[in-house]
């Protein structure tokens, strides 16, 4: 599984790797909403430090679980992009959603 | 007049899943004879990924059928991709272009016509309802 989550209950971390695109999200979209749906989380972190590829199917993923996390009244943090993820995700803003690490 | 292509490929694949990854690093391979920098290769991989998995997801929603990818390059490091679908097709093209506009329901951004867009020089987009959807990308990678 191209995903591994760590979760205290408050904050979730998935450490996602390899290439996401509609093949490989929805495997990593039900990995995490199964720690956040119905859950009492309030940080959702979303490392792509090991991502290699994204495309806009990246975008949903990550729109769809700060939708999940704002449910709950939490926060979106995304750390570890590369130029390459950064870039794909400033066409969707996502900047203004979610505060977002690079490197 | 017509360009001549200096050098062309063509890549049949299925509308699955699992021929998205196969398809935009096919098409790579093929541009990395331009010597393209590894930002021009991840651009042009991307709008790929977008082009197909919209024939995947919209063109052919219940069926599988056929993705055909023309690759070619031209002088000056032009490089043409056009990637044509049977499927169901879009009746109104400008309207599906928008930024955030999708039919695929909640998990599709709606913004793979925006990722073509920024990421190449050109886009073009041609459809008929029940027919099928073409897709030409165009982008000039740099000579170093
Ligand atoms: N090859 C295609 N065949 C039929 N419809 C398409 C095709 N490509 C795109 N569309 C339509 O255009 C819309 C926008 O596409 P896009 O910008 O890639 O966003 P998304 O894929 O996230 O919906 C799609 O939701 C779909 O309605
Ligand atoms: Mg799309």
């Amino acid at each position: 599984m191209p995903i591994r989550i760590e979760s205290d209950g408050q904050t979730v971390t998935a450490y996602l790797s390899g290439e996401i695109d509609h093949h490989s999200a929805v495997a990593m979209r039900q990995a995490i909403d199964a720690h956040l749906v119905g859950g009492n989380a309030t940080l959702l972190i979303m490392d792509f430090t090991d991502v290699t590829f994204m495309d806009s199917s990246g975008i949903g993923l990550v729109m769809g679980r700060y939708r999940q996390i704002k449910y709950n009244d939490g926060e979106l943090h995304i750390q570890g992009t590369s130029p390459h993820i950064y870039k794909v995700m400033r066409i969707a803003g996502l900047e203004r959603l979610a505060v977002i690490e690079k490197g | 007049m017509a360009r001549q292509a200096l050098n062309q490929t063509k890549i049949t694949v299925l509308s699955r899943s699992s021929n998205e990854s196969y398809a935009r690093v096919a098409v790579a391979a093929f541009a990395a004879q331009l010597d393209p920098t590894v930002e021009e290769l991840n651009d042009l991989k991307t709008a790929v990924s977008e082009a197909v998995t919209n024939c995947i997801v919209h063109a052919y929603p219940d069926t599988i059928g056929p993705i055909y990818i023309t690759v070619s390059l031209f002088e000056e490091g032009l490089v043409q991709i056009r990637i044509r679908d049977k499927g169901r097709g879009i009746d109104d093209v400008k309207r599906a272009m928008e930024p955030l506009y999708t039919t695929g329901g909640e998990e599709r951004a709606g913004l793979g016509f925006a990722v073509m867009e920024s990421f190449t020089d050109k886009l073009r987009v041609r459809s008929t309802p029940y027919k099928g959807t073409t897709v030409t990308m165009e982008k000039v990678i740099r000579c170093r």
